[in-house]
């Protein structure tokens, strides 16, 4: 299949998931979907364009929290991003690690870092962050800040 | 002068622990046992277990989770022992000290008696440094002596 | 049978990073294992945000000592994506010879440690002896042996000088025999084939729905490598194979790597040949708001960044995935059915970026016996003894 192909298949598959495709360039395309087709849509991307899965970035904006996936098409060098949106303060979205194994790390970690809930995770127990770190305090959100009192930021001199 | 402290003049033994580093001043410090720069020469040895060792080699900017276990170590070392920071992040944390994760500098948990900086540092600072160490514990203990 | 749980790490002698593994094990056999990891968690990509976007190589190039080189080729390359930009013939020729350095000293540096988790300290003397040699030809060409500082977004910070290239190529060119004996030392070793042929095996499908990267997909027979499958710098420009072997065991793993230092000594010596001249930087002034993505072949598999800018002078959201991440789930395929004393090699087998002495305790609670780090690399030795012995081989 070539690019033009897949593109076209992605678009007539999933009128009503996509909503928006920006072709970026002739290795970069970003597609937001809604979040609750992510499944069917990175399963198709994973499994029939045999694509591979290569991170998932979250992104904390002012009215949303994004997540992008990114899948390679190894054979045409395509580097496709899904775009999902999530709504603040609501942050679920269905975890993909149930169809590859490959997510199974990653999710647990923007769950950590952004405190977004990933559905159907088998287990998401923390990854990075010490045991000692409070509850609800996520690093990467814009509105962090330093919770530790005991915490020393300048050099002594 | 300690039986231990004038045996590590001769031959001292070392454990090296990184607390969050970038794996660099870790491989430097391996490199001191190969062939080239070959530390073992001057009776130095890295041991497996932090009960055999006199000198505590430390790097890295003194990560949360990994601090912890670093106290934990620190206590079972056996006394006297000597502690060496190795590069820029065991020193001051470098680039790191605004990470979220790297609270306290390591001197501020386990007292250091030497700083060897650089980032990082190379085989030969590592060496230097270790031997700049051995002069220290000599010349204090002459000055006990001599008191 | 009663279950056992070994505890590995945080400080082991297998990774030189503090990593926590637990073993559950049945007798001598691994059932279950999981992995902890945070141990060097240092919230780089926050602190990446509090930097401009020409500072930030300088941090992101300290997220790995042996892979100084990886991190900052993907950042740039996800940096110039925003614009889009294409760096300078010169440049990329560069950038690609400093790459290939770092991928033979890294092969090498593993190789060492292999040989020495399997009582093989001839090899970690030897190869690392060879490493010196690299580390010196990246002095001449960087200033450092290690943290080049080379990259920039848009080009190169320093220009190859033209009288050092007869000298590194003289340099490379006298380590050459020396891996060629290792090579066959290693390959034709009638006991490291015992010991590492059909141990530890990652299956094509396993390695396929685990995205596994680099070296560990590739010995499974996935041909997944960036520099062919989206060639970026001057990997398209000069002749290189991909080598891929079928098992997926640790041989062929260790087979994939020092094949690998081969290719990587094609590749630097080719670009030498074909360095053209003319600028090394694209003097990039503002980066434009948008989003950029950066992938590039590390020594250890694909590393990965995401960069988005507002349009300041500062990166909005700065993602790094590194290969290992994406290797070490693949623990629980291999790991699991093997003897305790296969597992020291296993876990070494994806190059982890592992390499110190530090501790590592296993409790054997029934028995109430404690195992000490050593004692495990002690096991593993002494079943190379064994066979050694079994085969007749001095």
């Amino acid at each position: 299949m070539t690019r033009e192909e897949v593109l076209c298949d992605l678009r007539k598959k999933f009128k009503d998931d996509i909503i928006e495709v920006l072709d970026k360039s002739p290795k970069r395309v970003y597609i937001e979907i809604k979040p609750e087709s992510i499944i069917q849509v990175a399963s198709y991307i994973f499994k029939d364009l045999k694509a591979r899965f290569n991170t998932a970035s979250g992104v904390d904006t002012r009215y949303h929290m994004e997540i992008l996936y990114h899948f390679l098409i190894e054979d045409i060098n395509l580097l496709i991003s899904l775009r999902v949106k999530l709504q603040k303060p609501k942050l679920e979205i269905d975890s993909l690690s149930t169809i590859f194994e490959g997510a199974n790390w990653i999710e647990r970690e923007i769950h950590e870092i952004l405190g977004i809930n990933f559905k159907g995770h088998p287990d998401l127990r923390r990854l990075l962050l010490p045991d000692d770190w409070p509850d609800g305090v996520y690093p990467l959100r814009r509105d962090y800040k330093e919770w530790d009192k005991n915490a020393i930021r300048d050099r002594g001199v | 002068m300690s039986m231990k402290l004038k045996a590590l003049l001769k031959s001292a033994w070392v454990f090296h622990l990184s607390t969050g580093s970038c794996n660099n001043c870790d491989i430097e410090i391996l490199d001191c046992l190969t062939p080239r720069f070959d530390i073992e020469r001057f009776g130095m040895l890295l041991v497996g277990s932090i009960k055999h060792a006199d000198v505590l080699l430390i790097t890295g900017s003194g990560n949360r989770k990994s601090m912890e276990r670093a106290k934990r170590l620190y206590e079972q070392i056996p006394k006297p022992c000597l502690v060496v920071a190795v590069g820029e992040c065991a020193l001051s944390r470098g680039m790191f000290i605004h990470s979220y994760n790297c609270p306290v500098p390591i001197d501020k948990v386990i007292p250091v008696d030497v700083y060897i900086p650089g980032c990082p540092p190379k085989p030969e600072a590592i060496i230097a440094g270790v031997v700049k160490l051995i002069e220290k514990v000599k010349k204090g203990t002459e000055k006990k002596s001599s008191v | 049978m009663a279950k056992t749980i070994i505890p590995i790490g945080p400080y082991h002698p297998l990774q030189e990073e503090p990593e926590f593994f637990i073993l559950t094990v049945e007798g001598e056999k691994v059932v279950d294992i999981d992995v902890h990891i945070g141990y060097n968690h240092r919230g780089i990509e926050k602190l990446s945000e509090t930097k401009t976007f020409d500072q930030s190589t300088f941090v992101i190039e300290r997220i790995c000592g042996i892979c100084s080189t990886s991190h900052p080729f993907a950042y740039t390359r996800a940096v110039e994506d925003i614009i889009p930009i294409e760096v300078p013939e010169r440049a990329k020729y560069i950038r690609t010879i400093i790459a290939e350095g770092e991928r033979i000293h890294s092969h090498l540096l593993w190789l060492g440690l292999a040989g020495h988790f399997l009582g093989y300290d001839t090899v970690f003397m030897w190869t690392w002896k060879l490493r010196e040699e690299i580390l010196d030809v990246m002095e001449i060409l960087t200033g450092n042996r290690n943290n080049y500082a080379m990259f920039k977004p848009g080009g190169v910070r320093r220009d190859i000088k033209s009288e050092d290239i007869p000298v590194v190529i003289k340099k490379i060119d006298s380590i050459v025999p020396t891996l060629e004996m290792l090579k066959k030392a290693v390959i034709d070793d009638p006991v490291i084939h015992a010991r590492t042929k059909g141990i530890g095996v990652l299956s094509k499908e396993d390695a396929i729905n685990y995205c596994a990267l680099g070296p560990t997909a590739r010995a499974s027979g996935v041909a997944r490598d960036v520099r062919k499958n989206s060639p970026y710098g001057a990997y398209d420009k000069v002749e290189w194979d991909m080598i891929v072997t079928h098992n997926g065991d640790v041989f062929d793993k260790l087979v994939v790597r020092v094949l690998e230092v081969f290719e990587s000594i094609k590749i630097i010596k080719n670009c030498f040949l074909n360095l053209p001249g003319g600028e090394i930087d694209a003097n990039i002034k503002d980066i434009p708001p948008g989003e950029g993505i950066g992938h590039i072949e590390a020594p250890r598999g694909e590393c990965f960044h995401y960069v988005r800018s507002d349009g300041t002078n500062r990166p909005v959201r700065h993602k790094v995935r590194a290969p290992t991440f994406m290797n070490l789930p693949t623990y629980k395929a291999t790991v699991i059915g093997e003897d305790i004393s296969d597992a020291t090699i296993i876990l070494a087998a994806i190059d982890p970026c592992y390499c110190c002495t530090e501790r590592m305790t296993v409790c054997n609670i029934k028995r109430k016996k404690i195992y000490s780090g050593k004692d495990l690399i002690k096991l593993s030795r002494e079943k190379t003894k064994i066979l050694r012995n079994k085969m007749g081989v001095k």
